[in-house]
């Protein structure tokens, strides 16, 4: 599992890559309350806004961490936005992507990484 | 200062307690040369006699619609509140309450905001509306831009009907962001000629009804036509008692409905302050602008209501908010709901037939009337009649009379080519006496 | 023969150590209320009519014939029911209200009077001009009195709020640049708009809605605007700057001048969102400090009723660059007496046409020159200096406990905390602004603005006496020492004495409930 600095994770699979937010970020977001995945067949750049989680107090635009095209929103999402919370990094992924260039992936931060990271905020 | 509290002695004591020496080093960071001393040039204190002495004057030389035979209409509409909307508006807790977002010592306002929104769309036949926008102007504007969100189509067909102030109200705003609108020439059956303008990249078609010249209208011919071309109907709604009498905008079809409320629980305040009605359908709740209130429970269970899916709105979404709207119409929206349950159903529908009766009544004193065409064939209360000669002057000369006649459409578009038009509405505030001197002074007149 | 009452009864109360909870849920003066719709009142109505001579046959199928689904209540039973729902309501005229941002300031009820006169608020918007003549008037002395007090030329009256002003204020400056060959679809736009990372969400709303990109301006440590980030912002593509003073940590931005002579130099234009003018009403004037727009809101500064939410008004004052520019329609006085302009002719390429229907917020213009007149111009100084005073005492008679945002030097009108204090005692600010609503208080503005951490906004107003003052910084400073000392369910369960305890915001959220359904089954007409 890879992390950016917006707070995404991205698990790669072949070149299919699932998207979500950190636990981190979905603590900081407080209890989810609607989530807007995209399509399949969007396209989208690394950095993008892809998708917004939104909490009772808090909206916050979710960052594509690697270029590519959707190929599966996260539907669940829409009748239980809780899943976010429950599992942030696994049941409650955003997006499947299918990666335009995997070397992407390798050039985010890995979970130590990562975790440094936080602890510098 | 029967405002100020503090006294000479409270002031010394509090700037001690602050370690300043004077009230000025309070202000040291305003630089020297915007720093001004003594007081500006206006007139100074004035005791509350002295203050309804200088406004009664002011007050005096307007004249009062109740004080005269009143035909005026065009978007605000006289009518009778019962004693008790003004009164129960003043309490404390409703005049100088604020906005409920501490919900624990707000359930006052957020309860009948919630039963306002029931009401909103229940009369307007919708299934959900918000706690209100401005006034019906800007609700028709967020409602196009609306419906350019949701269909991702960039042009809004605009019936001729619609309120001219509507329609350059909603253009100021929807152009700056680069919204197309057609706007049809205007018509008392302007209706007839929307359909034929819809086209694949419409997002919304406008209508008013009744519309400005008073023609009642089933839209739904147009809402199906909007709907097979992927676009959305907005109905705007400028008389709210009309939805007592007539079929509603929802059961015709209607995706948003734009509306005044004015007319129920509020007076005609020279144009504002008024609430605007805003409804639509189920499945576009999280494009609407505006607050809304829902229902919750508390931590024992207790029910309770809060405002809700605040994450469309400015203070959370800032650049990506749905709109920039913070305000609604608060004691305004408090009026309409508490005037609506003094009506109720059974109220509402017999104000809107005497409405209706009473229009029906002046339209046939004007037909009357040698050289007075009547225009409009299907109104609730108000309708269009063509005079002989230039309205606004016949309506300037039987004010002279002391006669309030009506408002001539060219006051609302003077470009329009209609001068001879004038447009006259009546309610249950207007007597048999008024017709009758509406009808002399008319006839004095042309 | 007369009789006395020989039997008495007692009169001093009983020690009852237990406090049996109600049979009913009733709690004394404390009523509990239904919805409308649950009393059963559907053929019910507190309105006496004539009986209608028809049934609306002459309108043939338009007529609506389901039942609409609005349940009517008779007077008596109305007046009870909003006067339990009004015994929810925190007020003003209950206790202070310190909202930060919102200048909770007293109501007066002359006010009240004044919009009510006939005169004001039987006349309709259409009249003949001949017959409005008062109210035409009263318009032109409003705007002659919000000029005076800026220092600025013209005013837009009719915008219905501040973030409708801002609408106004940031559409005048496009039309401006627009007329100067520099409009957005130009080959040289202006197309970006600076805004402090401290502003009021409205800002960057209005901005990015009229067609700006908005590009933030860093904040110094000393929560002013960073003028260096600024400088280096403002170029040939920046339309304008949107900067609140004083600003939303209540902060005057000593630097004003600078900001607005590098903004003018740079092209572009200054607005200022007036929201904290109570501060310095009748000591500063925006004109002198470069302000090209500044929206007024007449529900803070000038007094009229906040009222649940609403109604607001928001007329803009504009410099002498921006007065071509503002909307239709506006007040002129000459020989003739007042005319109102409805339609920008000779202009018509300037104004950017009407903002809503009508000439705007009558009632409230009603109230506000009201109040200002009660006021006059040595009142409204001693408004901004005693409001000023007010927050500047109650940051000094708390800052010992709580820690200020910017505790170097005085602040304006309004006292801004951060959570600093509350490091380690597990009670935040949301927990803190509950637990005042068990103390009596209706809490400060909390989480904003946004750059402070935790912050708490407190804004008393000048119409606080010193003794409701103490009174509230009494309970304040006991709440803080609670929550220092570990007292820490008094605030997690906040509140427990208000008419509900903490509400499910979250559930509100998820499964929307937006209006009263009828039940399965039943006739009534409801979606």
């Amino acid at each position: 599992m890879r992390f950016t600095k917006d707070h995404e994770w991205v698990r790669l699979e072949g070149d299919v890559a699932t998207v979500g937010i950190s636990k981190h970020a979905a603590e900081a977001l407080g209890d989810v309350v609607f989530v807007e995945t995209p399509e399949a067949g969007k396209s989208v750049s690394q950095g993008d806004s892809f998708a917004v989680v939104e909490s009772v107090k808090a909206a916050s635009d979710v960052y594509a961490p690697v270029s590519g095209e959707v190929v599966e929103g996260n539907a669940a999402l829409a009748s239980a936005p809780e899943t976010v919370n429950a599992d942030p990094e696994g049941e409650g992924w955003f997006a499947k992507i299918k990666v335009s260039d995997a070397s992407q992936v390798d050039a985010l931060m890995d979970r130590a990484a990562y975790d440094a990271f936080l602890a510098t905020l | 200062m029967r405002y100020l509290p503090l006294t000479p002695d409270d002031r010394s004591a509090m700037l001690a307690a602050t370690g300043a020496k004077s009230i000025d080093d309070l202000f040291v960071d305003v630089p020297q040369a915007a720093r001004r001393e003594g007081f500006v040039d206006l007139p100074r204190v004035a005791g509350e006699l002295e203050v309804e002495r200088t406004l009664g004057a002011m007050a005096a030389k307007n004249t009062a619609a109740g004080s005269v035979p009143f035909f005026c209409g065009a978007g605000a509409y006289r009518h009778h509140v019962p004693a008790t909307v003004d009164h129960v508006i003043q309490r404390s807790e409703f005049l100088t309450s604020y906005t409920p977002y501490q919900p624990e010592i707000a359930q006052g306002t957020l309860q009948y905001l919630y039963e306002f929104q029931t009401q909103v769309a229940n009369l307007t036949g919708m299934p959900v509306a918000n706690a209100s926008l401005y006034d019906g102007s800007t609700a028709m504007a967020e409602g196009v831009l609306m419906a350019t969100r949701v269909t991702r189509r960039n042009k809004a067909v605009i019936s001729g009907g619609v309120h001219p102030h509507y329609v350059a109200a909603t253009e100021t705003v929807v152009h700056a962001v680069g919204v197309e609108t057609e706007v049809l020439a205007a018509a008392v059956d302007a209706e007839a000629d929307v359909i034929g303008q819809i086209g694949p990249d419409t997002a919304c078609v406008v209508v008013q009804t009744p519309n400005v010249f008073g023609t009642a209208t089933d839209v739904t011919k147009i809402a199906e036509a909007a709907h097979a071309a992927g676009a959305l109907l907005i109905v705007v709604v400028t008389e709210a008692v009309s939805m007592g009498l007539l079929k509603s905008p929802g059961e015709m079809g209607a995706d948003i409905v734009a509306a005044e409320g004015q007319s129920i629980g509020n007076a005609l305040n020279f144009g504002g302050p008024y609430v605007g009605l805003f409804a639509c359908r189920e499945k576009l709740i999280r494009q609407m602008p505006g607050r809304l209130c829902g229902e919750t429970v508390d931590a024992d269970g207790a029910r309770g209501f809060v405002l809700t899916l605040s994450t469309r709105e400015q203070h959370i979404r800032r650049d990506k908010a749905t709109s920039n709207i913070c305000t609604n119409s608060g004691l305004c929206t408090l009026a309409f709901t508490i005037h609506m349950s003094l009506l109720g159903e059974t109220g509402l529908r017999k104000l809107a037939l005497l409405n209706h009766e009473t229009a029906l009544a002046t339209r046939d004193a004007l037909a009357a009337i040698p050289g007075v065409e009547v225009l409009t064939p299907r109104f609730f209360n108000e309708f269009a009649v063509r005079l002989p000669t230039n309205a606004t002057q016949v309506v300037d000369a039987l004010a002279a009379k002391g006669v309030l006649a009506g408002v001539p459409y060219g006051r609302l578009a003077p470009a329009a080519g209609m001068d001879d038009i004038l447009l006259v509405a009546a309610t249950e505030t207007t007597t048999e006496a008024h017709i009758a001197a509406l009808k002399t002074a008319l006839a004095e007149v042309l | 023969m007369s009789t006395m009452n020989t039997v008495g009864r007692p009169t001093t109360p009983n020690k009852v150590e237990s406090k049996p909870a109600t049979l009913t849920g009733g709690r004394g003066l404390l009523q509990d209320e239904h919805l409308i719709f649950e009393s059963d009142g559907w053929g019910k109505t507190g309105v006496d009519l004539p009986e209608p001579k028809g049934n609306g046959a002459d309108l043939g199928e338009l007529v609506r014939k389901d039942p609409i689904g609005l349940p009517g209540l008779s007077e008596p039973e109305a007046m009870r029911h909003y006067v339990r729902l009004s015994q929810k309501n925190h007020a003003i005229d209950l206790a202070i209200y310190p909202l930060g941002s919102c200048t909770m300031k007293h109501n007066p009820r002359l006010n009240e009077k004044m919009a009510r006169l006939p005169g004001f608020s039987d006349i309709h918007p259409l009249q003949p001009q001949s017959t409005v003549q008062g109210a035409l008037e009263l318009m032109d002395q409003l705007a002659h009195w919000l000029k005076t007090l800026t220092g600025m030329p013209a005013v837009a009256l009719s915008p219905k709020a501040g973030a409708h002003g801002e609408l106004c204020g940031l559409m005048a400056i496009r039309a401006a640049h627009r007329a100067a060959g520099q409009g957005l679809r130009s080959e040289n736009p202006r197309n970006k708009v600076l805004v402090p990372t401290s502003a009021h969400g409205t800002n960057p709303a209005t901005a990015a809605f009229v067609g700006y990109t908005v590009v933030e301006v860093a904040q110094t440590d000393d929560g002013r605007v960073d003028v260096a980030d600024l400088a280096a912002k403002l170029g040939p593509d920046v339309a304008a700057i949107m900067v609140t003073n004083p600003n939303t940590c209540g902060l005057f931005e000593r630097d004003i001048l600078e900001i607005s002579r590098l903004t003018h130099e740079a092209g572009a234009y200054f607005y200022c969102d007036g929201a904290n003018f109570n501060a310095i009403v009748g000591r500063v004037r925006p004109g002198d400090l470069g302000v090209d727009a500044m929206h007024i809101n007449l529900h803070k500064t000038f007094s009229t009723p906040h009222g649940g939410g609403g109604p607001g008004a928001g007329p803009v004052v504009l410099s002498e660059a921006l007065a071509p520019f503002a909307p239709a329609p506006w007040v002129v006085s000459g020989e003739g007496g007042f005319k109102l302009v409805e339609f920008a002719e000779g202009q018509a390429e300037q104004a950017f046409g009407r903002l809503c229907a009508f000439q705007g917020q009558m009632g409230m213009y009603v109230r506000a020159l009201s109040y200002m007149m009660s006021h006059g111009s040595d009142g409204l100084r001693q408004v901004a200096e005693d409001a000023v005073l007010n927050a500047n005492y109650i940051k000094a008679r708390l800052q010992d406990l709580m820690s200020p945002a910017f505790p170097e030097g005085p602040c304006m009108h309004e006292a801004l905390f951060d959570d600093e204090w509350l490091k380690g005692t597990e009670v935040t600010t949301l927990d803190f602004a509950k637990a005042m609503i068990d103390e009596g208080f209706h809490p400060m503005t909390m989480y904003f603005p946004l750059v402070v951490h935790g912050a708490m906004l407190i804004e008393p107003t000048e119409t606080e006496s010193k003794q409701e003052l103490d009174r509230f910084i009494a309970a304040m400073r006991a709440l803080a020492e609670a929550a220092k000392a570990g007292d820490v369910d008094r605030f997690k369960g906040a509140p427990f004495h208000a008419p509900l305890k903490r509400l499910d915001e979250t559930r509100a959220a998820r499964q929307p409930v937006l209006r009263w359904t009828a039940p399965e089954g039943s006739n009534i007409a409801a979606e």
